[in-house]
């Protein structure tokens, strides 16, 4: 079997239950090695809860997720270090494994922050924070990275920076990637499958096909389809590794 | 100078108590459980009173009782709605009643309520000494141990669970790290104060330190010599213990602020 084919998490029907009412239900969704995996949808359409269901953070009532990834690395949403706990980038990068200082610096470098090696945490600006956030993750060499909005706090242009760095880890590790999105109007175009969430899926496929689906078009209206349609047809074409147009 | 071995023995207890208040009491500022600790020492009063009545040793009946508050309070969170802080006052403001009321059922005994409450030097025999450096080794061993997994549950919850870990184990076995160090100390520093030790030198390290293990090898250090000058001024003034120590962590509290005041 090719690496490329093998599935890292596979989450069928799945649903939680909580205070009188599915916060989402009948998801389904899979990853393998090397895909990138896009969940968009707006505030409160369950993106954040399908993530840690799928990382077992949360029980799920129904369905069943299957989970083969050996190693995980994850970028939480909303993460608050606390003004008594002094922490610097190198400390916090050790946070869940033992890792050497050359593999911290080539995570840090891979995200363009090597020089904040040495910083305290608590004085990143917003992007450095997401980018040190990232590096973290990657520093063990997941074979599965769930990244919940790392373009928060950052602008347009260090948004298109950071997608760039998420499609160079996903070609670097050949990880399976869950990215979560809030701007529908702008999903990365290396995305393999975008799902479309609001409560339960409610459409899902290549960029292009999510935008010009009806059920889409709905939730969002048309700007943002053609938004996001725009988007794709500007790269209608793909990449080869080196960067060279295929 | 020549000291009384009643005075040996406290300062010999009360290094092993502040070695093992600094790291948890770092962990408690992080985690902001202070109120947590609180309700736990003051559900010591309880742990007291039922020593006396069952005639068992002090420090584990107290760490009994301290643990099965601890549980109490994780189930209860869990089952009702009532904010953290009016849960943990319910129960911290409960067991010492409990405590107290029981207390006065015990006339037969006489009990030096204020050495329960403030800490009591001359109390301290060979074998709490023992109770305390063996206590406190097994304390200090666990939570090396387990040190990655405490450590990142406290940073975050859900990279620690994400990334593999066990947070909610973590959480449960720092509660009785937690439950298990006031009992220790419980004769020193009395039950009103336990938590003073576990912060103020935490406080005062935060002032001086860049990193999370140099806030802990501060905070055991801050809380050694607290426990130090405390200890002589108590036998110089002949004023309670623990009160002694906890202003003497609060002034090297004060001077850790003028070195962070020098620094900016």
């Amino acid at each position: 079997m090719k690496k490329e084919d093998q599935l890292l998490i596979k989450l069928e029907n799945i649903g939680i239950f909580k205070s009188n009412k599915w916060l989402v239900r009948g998801v389904s969704f899979k990853i393998s090695h090397g895909e990138i995996v896009t969940l968009v949808g707006p505030n409160g359409s369950g993106k954040t809860t399908t993530a840690k269901l799928a990382l077992n953070i949360l029980k799920a009532n129904e369905g069943s997720v299957t989970f083969n990834a050996k190693k995980v690395g994850y970028v939480p949403q909303n993460i608050n270090i606390d003004w008594t706990l002094p922490l610097r980038v190198i400390d916090f990068m050790n946070l869940t494994n033992k890792i050497s200082k050359e593999q911290i610096i080539n995570s840090l470098k891979l995200t363009n922050v090597e020089n904040l090696l040495d910083a305290d945490m608590g004085n990143l600006s917003g992007g450095e924070f997401q980018r040190v956030l990232i590096a973290r993750a990657i520093a063990g060499e997941p074979d599965l990275l769930i990244l919940d909005e790392p373009a928060q706090g950052v602008d347009f242009n260090g948004e298109i920076a950071l997608y760039n760095i998420i499609k160079k880890i996903s070609d670097d590790l050949n990880c399976g990637i869950l990215l979560i999105s809030h701007d529908i109007h702008f999903v990365m175009s290396a995305t393999d499958q975008v799902i479309c969430l609001n409560g339960h899926v409610c459409c899902s496929g290549t960029p292009s096909a999510v935008a010009q689906n009806p059920a889409f078009v709905e939730l969002f209206g048309k700007t943002a389809s053609s938004a996001l349609s725009l988007y794709e047809h500007r790269h209608d074409h793909t990449h080869d590794h080196d960067g060279s147009v295929i | 100078m020549i000291f009384e071995d009643f005075f040996i023995r406290a300062l010999i207890a009360g290094i092993g108590v502040a070695l093992v208040a600094g790291p948890l009491g770092c962990l408690v500022v992080w985690r902001r459980l202070a109120y947590f600790g609180d309700t736990l020492s003051h559900s010591a009063l309880l742990g007291v009173a039922l020593a006396y009545v069952f005639e068992l040793n002090i420090t584990l009946s107290v760490f009994i009782v301290s643990g099965v508050i601890a549980l109490i309070l994780i189930d209860l969170q869990r089952r009702t709605r009532l904010p953290g802080d009016a849960l943990l006052g319910l129960l911290a403001h409960g067991s010492i009643a409990i405590g107290l009321v029981f207390i006065s059922f015990l006339s037969f005994i006489r009990f030096d309520l204020m050495g329960l409450l403030f800490g009591d030097i001359l109390s301290v025999s060979e074998v709490d000494i023992y109770i305390i450096w063996i206590g406190g080794l097994i304390i200090l061993g666990i939570l090396y141990f387990i040190w990655q997994s405490i450590f990142a549950a406290t940073v975050s919850s859900d990279i620690a669970s994400a990334e593999g870990m066990n947070p909610r184990q973590a959480n449960f076995i720092f509660t009785i790290l937690l439950a298990g160090v006031i009992a220790i100390s419980i004769k020193m520093i009395g039950v009103l104060l336990i938590t003073g030790l576990l912060l103020i030198p935490a406080a005062m390290a935060r002032n001086l330190s860049r990193n999370p293990k140099q806030m802990i090898i501060f905070s055991s250090i801050g809380a050694t010599l607290s426990v130090i000058f405390g200890l002589f001024a108590s036998l110089e003034l002949n004023s309670p213990s623990g009160p002694s120590i906890l202003v003497a962590s609060l002034m090297l509290f004060i001077l850790s602020l003028l070195v962070l005041a020098s620094k900016s």
